[in-house]
């Protein structure tokens, strides 16, 4: 079972988000989900400069075995996004809370239901 | 994860303890992968990989009519076939469906094995059962649960199992089987497979199956790793493989799958199917199997629709990966007649049309 880190909060679709520095966040999914979905093959982005909706789906992940919606868990604008998980979508599993995050968000403060660490490991735990 | 009546293989506890990902499949928990399959799928095609096929069928047919029953049975003719030999056929329903694809081996003159996919393992006992019922001389028993297999599959296959068996392995032909002690083990040693790799298949005793499975772990050593059906499933992919459910199906006639082979009309006695298929033996069918190799990295997945470049839908998808052996995405699916040579393909992947090119299966044929 993957190690769920203290400092993030999570979203019921797996993803993992910082706290805003300057009011720009990072996102990433969770151990927990790359485990799940065994080896990543290929990721789609959003664009740097997209307009996203918390909620909203804003791009892929594929596996072997699947393919699954990465969704913004806040609204506000794309500033960043990881060009090395785009080349090598692998770094995903290897690191999904370090060298794997996947884009940044420039948040207006609205976000979709957000959950803590411990929340977030009973919810995968009950899975 | 408990799920009631879900059965499990003997060797359960052995992929616990390699930190198995299980998945429920045809009714049993089986290995999903054990770290990952990308991997596992790279070692069966450059080593040796190990796997638990415990689930599938094992049906015997014995007694001095079992050859003729079947003949009645399948669509092969197994009588034909000889002492010590596989076949590669299919049962079907008497519309020329395909029940099940199947692996026949000759055993003895009077002995037969019928190994079926685990999800029709119960039609097709019941239908042998039924079908050998006019044969005085030929007896059903389904074994499925005294058996276990065990497939090295991989380049490095043979030399791992002649560390464990004096069975004269280099000379064992594709497609034959013979019986010898393997680590000990009373084993029935088939060179068959469902990799597209050279490889064996080992028909154990339940009893015997952890035993044989670590026997070949240890003489594998680090040229062999167990590997789960997520990579079984990329190999037979690549291989142009059909999956019972995806590619075949109680829909599907064998020559809609381009296994129109494996029909044979020259055997003595009426058929399960016979008329029905031999009217479709001289019709064009409907639809053709095809391999599709994606130009850009989303995956075309089984159910997906193939679109003509007007967006007119023209096909399905039937199996869809990314190619640990390509690098791209790969495909099967079926075209509809009068579509079947369109160069300007696409598949229809969640609502954006993704261009496809068509190429000849398999995708991946191993160098002899």
């Amino acid at each position: 079972m993957s190690t769920v880190p203290e400092t993030l909060s999570y979203t019921e679709e797996h993803e993992w988000i910082t706290e805003p520095a300057d009011g720009v966040v990072t996102i990433g999914i969770t151990g927990y989900a790359a485990d799940a979905l065994g080896d990543i093959v290929y990721v789609s982005l959003p664009q740097e400069g997209a307009a996203v909706e918390a909620g909203e789906p804003c791009g892929e992940a594929e596996s072997t075995k699947s393919v699954s919606d990465i969704y913004a868990p806040v609204t506000g604008e794309v500033v960043a996004v990881n060009g090395s998980v785009e080349e090598d979508p692998g770094i995903v599993n290897a690191d999904p809370y370090g060298e794997g995050w996947l884009f940044k968000i420039r948040t207006n403060g609205d976000s979709g239901d957000l959950l803590d660490a411990p929340a977030y490991s009973k919810l995968i735990e009950e899975a | 994860m408990s799920v009631p009546d879900t059965k499990k293989t003997p060797l359960h506890e052995v992929h616990d303890e390699l930190g198995a990902t299980v998945t429920e499949f045809a009714g049993y928990l089986m290995p999903l992968r054990y770290g990952s399959e990308t991997a596992e799928h790279q070692a069966v095609r450059t080593s040796a990989g190990l796997f638990d096929l415990s689930h599938m069928g094992e049906i015997f047919l014995t007694g001095p009519q079992a050859g003729a029953a079947l003949d009645h049975a399948l669509i092969g003719h197994l009588s034909g076939l000889a002492v010590g030999r596989a076949r590669y056929t299919m049962i079907c329903n008497a519309a020329g469906g395909v029940l099940d694809d199947l692996i026949v081996y000759r055993l003895a003159a009077e002995t037969y094995m019928v190994v079926a996919n685990a999800a029709n393992a119960a039609t097709v006992r019941a239908q042998l059962i039924e079908r050998a019922s006019g044969f005085d001389n030929a007896t059903v028993d389904d074994r499925s649960d005294s058996y276990a297999l065990i497939a090295v599959q991989g380049p490095r296959a043979q030399g791992i199992l002649e560390k464990l068996t004096d069975a004269p392995l280099a000379d064992l032909k594709y497609y034959a089987i013979l019986a010898a002690p393997v680590a000990g083990i009373d084993a029935l040693v088939a060179r068959t497979g469902y990799t597209g790799e050279d490889g064996f298949e080992l028909f154990v005793s339940a009893g015997d199956a952890v035993r044989l499975w670590q026997a070949v772990t240890e003489a594998g050593g680090d040229d062999l790793r167990p590997a789960g059906l997520s990579a079984r499933d990329t190999l037979r992919l690549e291989a142009g493989m059909p999956l019972y459910g995806n590619e075949l199906t109680a829909e599907t006639t064998p020559y809609d799958a381009g296994l129109g082979r494996t029909v044979k009309f020259d055997k003595a006695g009426d058929f399960v199917g016979r008329t029905a298929l031999t009217a479709l033996a001289d019709t064009p069918p409907g639809r053709t199997l095809v391999g599709l190799v994606a130009r850009g990295r989303r995956v075309p997945r089984h159910g997906y629709d193939i679109v003509t470049s007007d967006g007119t839908p023209c096909g399905i998808v039937t199996s869809g990966a990314p190619s640990p052996t390509l690098g791209k995405p790969i495909a099967m699916a079926y075209i509809d007649a009068g579509h079947a040579d369109d160069t300007d393909l696409a598949v229809d992947i969640r609502g954006k049309h993704e261009p496809v090119d068509k190429v000849a299966l398999p995708f991946y044929r191993r160098t002899p």
